[in-house]
């Protein structure tokens, strides 16, 4: 009887693999086609984490970065041109890594630096071809390039910024997941705000993930009822939690006034109630500009393999956007900006390191 | 069981698995996308070189241990829900044995962190055991709660106990590691790993377990009929805990693999790993049976290692792929209702002999 089941299982997955061998010959021809197009000199891949391209965030923006790059070199998407890969989870990374090598790219960005170990084990692999890692460091690889951003510079400015606007002398930050890159976010930030004035309140939350805009929401909400008038934050698509949260307060009460600061993309639109805007101002992260220059450098030969490249206030990496800003505080931004860019101040990474 | 039975065993999963491509085909077409270049680009990206292939049968591993735990506890008439956060804890435990022991030689190593990952995952899902021997609390309850606990116990041990605030922890040593460098290099440096045979002797181990020893005949017992089982002698709550204690087991040895073999560490996570979840469409889809759990696995592994090609090879964007995926799982998930629709209609033939079928077809799906 036993025998019998398996002989039966076994002669349906041979009739199953035989339909599909069927399918797969059919489209044999339409797939020569595909791979026939006039192939560009250096062709660039993003691999993104989790998030995906379309996160209003950090992999959008990198995304945008290389459709720039693209546009600019008349390249087209595809294998022969530039493209990206989404990772839906973790066990993908490898994957795609290998996937967009074995496809022919000669430089293949890592974005975020959950992706740093299997940039590691890939790079080891594949020599010929040349890697980027964005917000994370991998040492002694000479096809692997490095690229960190001094968020922290950028989360001082927001810090100034709050500092100067708030009426209730308490503000509010929100970061996504512990780490060493929304460490840097906290850190500054809180430093920033004390800079201005030593007093003001923060009040600092973690959501635990990127992914929770319903849980960053209630954190939000008690943190206004706590009496902040502003909070920062920096937790990719949790954010969008405290943007909700903030709309629905001015909403019901228009005359309250209450802020968010946005983080990685000028995020004014996601601010926009009633035709009023509660998104004071938002950090810059320019991963696309990463993106750009690199890609460029590797056009011309000169892709940076073993570098580290540190993107800060002085190499116009990171920045802050006007916004609702009033003039005054724009000028003391400006002012504090400089003094950075001068080495003058220097930001901390770690809000352990703060006093 | 009747050979008829027996075909209908063989015929549904197959059936499920064609309208589910089926389906899968339609929405691309209707998106405008060529189905055909669609699948291609899934069969070349789960089986069209050796890298993909030790891609699919890595994938596959965890989901076949994963599976094989659902259907013990299956059998014996529960719904473990929880192998999600018990493949968690295998996973955790395995990998803070072999960081603790990186010293051992990797024939202890190997062996004693597998032991601690099977442990952690029977201690879990026995927590669910006891209660519903005890005090009768529901399984399903209890284990989705279990989950929870699992991922957020996790996430803090690495981040307070393990490391430094960090959100992964070290990489184990190579020699608790269970990647076999020739293997490796013969697949193109994928990420397989010798767990795929301990998948495969454990389905061996399993099919035994369950259809020829004693053990195996009292938790079938039990999950046809707990009170008939109690009357003739068998003690219904021993069995309760020990039904849920192999089926937690299977799935921290599930875990154990995710660990010691595909990722080498583990990380914060922000929701229970899908392999949890995807184990038990891997069990339905085989009706419990340990060889059809091998080669639905397989399957399982293919679709999902197949699909991260897809967008790349042929222009379907990630989206349109993860709702033909989405549309295989469904199908495959009604098993059930393409078993009731096709015993309805042998109802229409013969009504007096298929009361007896039917009964025999239920007592099978479980």
């Amino acid at each position: 009887m036993r025998k019998n089941h398996f002989g039966k299982l076994l002669a349906g997955f041979i009739l199953t693999s035989l339909i599909v061998t069927g399918c797969g010959s059919e489209g044999a021809a339409g797939d020569s086609e595909n791979k026939s197009g006039k192939k560009a000199e250096k062709t660039v891949a993003i691999v993104t984490d989790v998030g995906g391209v379309d996160d209003k965030s950090f992999n959008q923006s990198a995304w945008e970065g290389l459709q720039e790059w693209g546009e600019e070199h008349g390249y087209e998407k595809g294998t022969n041109g530039y493209n990206y890969l989404h990772s839906k989870s973790d066990s993908e990374y490898i994957t795609n890594l290998n996937t967009a090598a074995g496809n022919g790219f000669s430089t293949i960005f890592g974005i975020g630096h959950r992706i740093k170990d299997a940039v590691e084990e890939v790079a080891d692999q594949k020599n010929n071809v040349d890697f980027v890692i964005i917000d994370a460091v991998i040492d002694g690889k000479d096809n692997v390039t490095s690229v960190t951003f001094r968020d922290n510079e950028a989360a001082f400015l927001a810090g100034i910024a709050a500092a100067k606007t708030t009426k209730t002398q308490k503000v509010g930050f929100v970061g996504g997941q512990n780490g060493e890159v929304i460490d840097r976010f906290e850190a500054g930030f809180r430093q920033g705000v004390a800079a201005v004035d030593e007093k003001i309140e923060v009040d600092v939350q973690y959501v635990g993930t990127f992914g929770d805009p319903a849980k960053a929401k209630s954190q939000a909400a008690a943190m206004f009822n706590g009496g902040a008038d502003i909070i920062f934050h920096a937790a990719g698509n949790s954010g969008n939690g405290v943007f909700s949260e903030a709309r629905d307060i001015k909403k019901n009460d228009p005359d309250r006034e209450l802020w968010v600061i946005g983080v990685d993309r000028d995020q004014s639109a996601e601010g926009e109630v009633d035709g009023m805007n509660i998104t004071l101002t938002s950090t810059l992260k320019g991963v696309g500009k990463a993106v750009i220059e690199i890609s460029n450098m590797s056009l011309e030969d000169k892709f940076p393999g073993g570098e580290k490249i540190i993107f800060g206030l002085a190499e116009e990496g990171v920045d802050l956007t006007d916004g609702q800003l009033s003039d005054e505080t724009k000028a003391a931004v400006e002012e504090f900006k400089q003094q950075i860019i001068d080495g003058k101040i220097t930001v901390m990474e770690k809000p352990s390191e703060l006093k | 069981m009747s050979m008829k039975e027996k075909t209908k065993n063989i015929v549904l999963p197959l059936v499920s698995v064609f309208l589910g491509l089926l389906l899968g085909g339609i929405v691309m077409v209707a998106f405008k996308y060529d189905p055909i270049q669609g699948y291609l680009a899934l069969i070349k990206g789960s089986l069209g070189n050796t890298f993909y292939i030790g891609e699919t049968l890595r994938h596959a591993t965890p989901l076949i241990l994963v599976a094989l735990g659902f259907s013990v506890a299956r059998s014996a008439g529960f719904f473990n829900i929880g192998v999600a956060g018990q493949v968690i804890f295998g996973w955790l435990f395995s990998i803070i044995v072999a960081l603790q022991f990186a010293g051992l030689p990797k024939l202890f190593l190997v062996p004693l962190s597998l032991v601690a990952g099977i442990a952690a995952g029977a201690i879990w899902a026995g927590i669910a055991g006891v209660l519903r021997a005890y005090f009768g609390t529901s399984e399903v309850i209890v284990t989705i709660m279990l989950n929870y606990s699992a991922l957020y116990l996790s996430n803090y041990a690495i981040r307070q106990i393990l490391t430094e605030g960090d959100d992964a922890t070290p990489k184990i040593a190579k020699n608790a590691s269970l990647r076999w460098q020739t293997l490796t290099e013969a697949t193109n440096y994928s990420t397989i790993h010798m767990g795929l045979v301990i998948a495969i002797l454990m389905c061996v181990v399993i099919m035994i377990l369950m259809q020829k020893t004693t053990i195996g005949f009292e938790l079938r017992a039990v999950g046809l009929n707990p009170f008939a089982s109690e009357y003739a002698g068998m003690s219904a709550k021993k069995n309760i805990i020990l039904a849920m204690v192999i089926s937690g087991g299977l799935a921290g040895l599930g875990g154990a693999m995710e660990g010691l073999g595909n990722f080498q560490n583990i990380f914060i996570m922000s929701s229970v790993p899908s392999t949890g979840f995807d184990g038990m469409a891997v069990a339905l889809l085989a009706g419990g049976q340990p060889l059809g759990i091998l080669f639905s696995g397989l399957l399982f592994g293919a679709l999902k290692v197949g699909s991260v090609s897809m967008p790349m090879a042929s222009g379907v964007p990630t989206e349109v792929v993860d709702i033909v995926i989405a549309s295989i799982i469904f199908f495959v998930g009604a098993g059930y209702l393409l078993r009731y629709i096709m015993e309805r209609l042998e109802k229409h033939k013969a009504v007096s002999a298929t009361i007896v079928l039917s009964e025999t077809a239920r007592k099978e799906g479980e």
